[in-house]
């Protein structure tokens, strides 16, 4: 097995902002709970004993380091050279686990007795469900009713695994909501509590922190890449964005080589190439908004990706032209799934698909000429979405 | 000394009450503003409705909703704000994205044009409120900022000096909304801020009752009551009966000395 070898800690960045975006904007309750985040994780990142807490627990229960495939057929077909990060292959099935293991373990070493996490498509919330069973936290997971609704069988992953989950029933009942309730519920509970954040979003630290937790991905595939390809970095790094963790944690291992980043978002949830600078939970970023500054209500087939904002990493990387947003519809991620299912043997979420369902586009157009070489994340594995594919299929085969 | 600052002081004689009011609520929320201002309201609070409203309860959130539901935005509250001016001291509070979407000045220009003179926007802590409290200040509105019974005392005198018109004093950790008891932690709070500030100090957050009303301000210089005022509102209570628990709420005040134990010392 190839050792796991965490990527060195990257400093804070200063108020937590970076470029415009980020920053602390939460009522005067929460700060000391902020900042008591901060202060801990600071010190434990930079801790060589809570590291390999991290790695051991990633590499022998996780799964890590989770393989980079070539995904031949694909390839052939698109005329592109297509490398899959498999996040999929991680223990729950997506990236979110490499994230709260870091988190859970900062949880206990800060003395809190339990967890508290929001979730859209539930596998923040099984992820977080299951640190809570391993390292013995009760777990409560906020959710919107309609997502619950579309990703029943997490919802029940959760509660098998011992975690309450709550219903959201404010707005437009997805993970927005989910976010404002796990919030509210936060600042009533910071005493015994730890608030496990889904992705890079909220205020100072967690945007950094989810940032480091997830580079994982970035890490393990820069070297990877430079096994697999003759060119040692792919020509392009692709990944789908909702609040933008899975992005965040490949682009970090990307950043500083000539590779193009493209984060991909759903057309009805595209904060980063349609949004506008704003505030909501905790950040400045840029955010679906009318001219008023009421926040609009994202609209995704992905609950993953059902989010009116970005993280403030990527506002800050658009603003500097270092990665670029693009979108991709409904029908054309769930087309871009089935794809990757026939021509693979590989079943994404459909969150992951969003990024296939751009590079199929791309390819052999100037934003992907012909003979060029891709990284595509795929974040998690299809699982909970069988139920919205077979709807899919089925119309599909009717027409 | 500004507008806010010479109406709600320390020494006026009496506990001062701030009532709020979510903007647009209603289509007569103005004849209820009127209402309460006539019935012994020292300032009024005017949220103006957020979609997204984190430290709010469910009342104060069902308000906001009925408020958007009807159409209510930052412009149109601040339009019936400017139509109907009152008598008492208005202070507007909404979250960072509404006051911050077109710029902090053109705000809380647009804020004082309305005849509006303080200022609440829980999501901008003493670190992010930087740039709102200049433009607040140069468009003569008070920013007044929060302390909650989770900050501590160095920054708890920063938030007092730096906050205009009055100290907001979150009673509780938590969202606001009705509560069974006035939270242990309120009086502890007021009395640290009435250590560090000549500014007013109000309570707010969790105060439903007249009675919680007169406890609170055995230790504060005034109350905020929201979610119980609104409750009634969003349960169909004309102007006359929102009026009438004001003045409820007014009388339980009035029974509370003006000058505490803890005005003694200082
Ligand atoms: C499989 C999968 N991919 C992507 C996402 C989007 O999150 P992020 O943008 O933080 O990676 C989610 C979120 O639920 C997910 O479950």
């Amino acid at each position: 097995m190839e050792a796991l070898a965490l990527r060195d800690p990257s400093a804070a960045p200063v108020a937590g902002r970076f470029g415009r975006h980020g920053g602390r904007f939460v009522p005067e309750p929460l700060i000391a709970a902020c900042e008591e985040v901060e202060a801990a994780f600071t010190e434990a990142w930079a801790d060589a004993g809570f590291r390999s807490d991290l790695a051991w627990l990633l590499s022998r229960y996780a799964g890590r380091p989770t393989p980079l495939t070539p995904a031949l057929r694909l390839s052939a077909e698109l005329g592109v050279t297509v490398l899959l990060k498999r996040e999929d292959l991680t223990h729950t099935g997506s990236h979110k686990i490499n994230n709260v293991l870091g988190q859970a373990l900062l949880a206990r070493r800060m003395g809190k007795r339990r967890l508290i996490a929001e979730t859209g498509a539930g596998m923040h919330g099984v992820a977080t469900a299951t640190a809570g069973a391993l390292l013995g936290l009760p777990v409560t997971v906020f959710m919107g009713e309609r997502d619950i609704e579309r990703q029943a069988h997490n919802v029940f992953r959760m509660r098998l695994l011992g975690a309450q989950v709550v219903p959201v029933r404010s707005g437009s009942r997805t993970l927005k909501d989910a976010t404002s309730e796990a919030m509210r519920h936060w600042v009533s509970a910071t005493e015994d509590a730890y608030y496990c954040v889904g992705s890079v979003i909220g205020p100072h630290p967690y945007p950094w922190l989810v940032r480091e937790l997830q580079a994982v991905i970035g890490q393990e595939a820069r070297h990877q890449c430079a096994e697999q390809l003759s060119a040692g970095t792919p020509d392009q790094v692709v990944a789908c964005v909702g609040g933008g963790s899975n992005a965040a944690g490949t682009f970090a291992g990307f950043v500083e080589t000539p590779a193009r980043l493209v984060g991909v978002e759903a057309a009805g949830g595209a904060g980063a190439a349609l949004g506008e600078v704003g505030v909501l939970h905790g950040f400045q970023s840029l955010f679906l908004q009318d001219e008023q500054g009421q926040i609009r209500e994202a609209h995704s087939v992905a609950a993953g990706l059902d989010y009116p904002g970005v993280g403030p990493e990527h506002a800050h990387l658009r603003d500097l032209g270092r990665a670029e947003y693009v979108t991709a519809t409904d029908q054309e991620a769930l087309a871009a799934a089935v794809r990757l299912a026939r021509a693979e043997g590989i079943v994404p979420a459909i969150e992951s698909a969003h990024a296939l369902a751009w590079v199929v586009r791309a390819a052999g157009t100037t934003d992907l000429p012909t003979g060029s070489s891709v990284l595509v994340t795929l974040s998690g594995r299809g699982d909970k979405d069988i139920a919205t594919l077979m709807a899919y299929l089925g119309d599909e085969e009717a027409r | 000394m500004t507008t806010l600052e010479t109406r709600l002081r320390r020494d006026r004689g009496r506990k001062l009450l701030m009532p709020y009011l979510t903007g647009g609520v209603t289509p007569d929320w103005t004849d209820h503003l009127r209402a309460i201002a006539d019935a012994g309201a020292d300032a009024i609070e005017v949220g103006i409705p957020f979609s997204d409203p984190t430290l709010d309860g469910v009342t104060i959130q069902e308000a906001s909703d009925a408020a958007l539901a009807r159409g209510a935005s930052t412009d149109g509250v601040l339009a019936d704000l400017s139509r109907n001016r009152i008598e008492v001291p208005v202070v507007v509070s909404t979250y960072a994205n509404l006051a911050l979407r077109r710029g902090a000045d053109r705000f809380c220009r647009a804020l004082a044009e309305a005849g509006v003179q303080g200022l609440i926007v829980p999501d901008l802590p003493l670190e992010e409120a930087g740039a709102t409290s200049a433009a607040a200040r140069a468009a003569n509105v008070d920013l007044a900022l929060l302390a909650s019974p989770a900050t501590p005392p160095l920054r708890l005198r920063e938030i007092a000096e730096r906050s205009r018109g009055f100290v907001y004093a979150v009673s509780l950790m938590g969202t606001t909304g009705e509560r069974r008891q006035l939270a242990a932690s309120a009086a502890a709070l007021a009395r640290r801020l009435r250590g560090v500030t000549d500014r007013p100090v109000f309570l707010g957050f969790g105060i439903s009752t007249p009675a919680q009303a007169a406890v609170a301000a055995r230790d504060a210089d005034g109350v905020i009551v929201g979610a119980a005022l609104m409750r009634r509102l969003l349960d169909g209570a004309d102007p006359a009966s929102t009026a009438g628990f004001v003045r409820s709420l007014r009388r339980a005040l009035d029974g509370v000395p003006a000058r505490t134990s803890a005005d003694a010392g200082g």
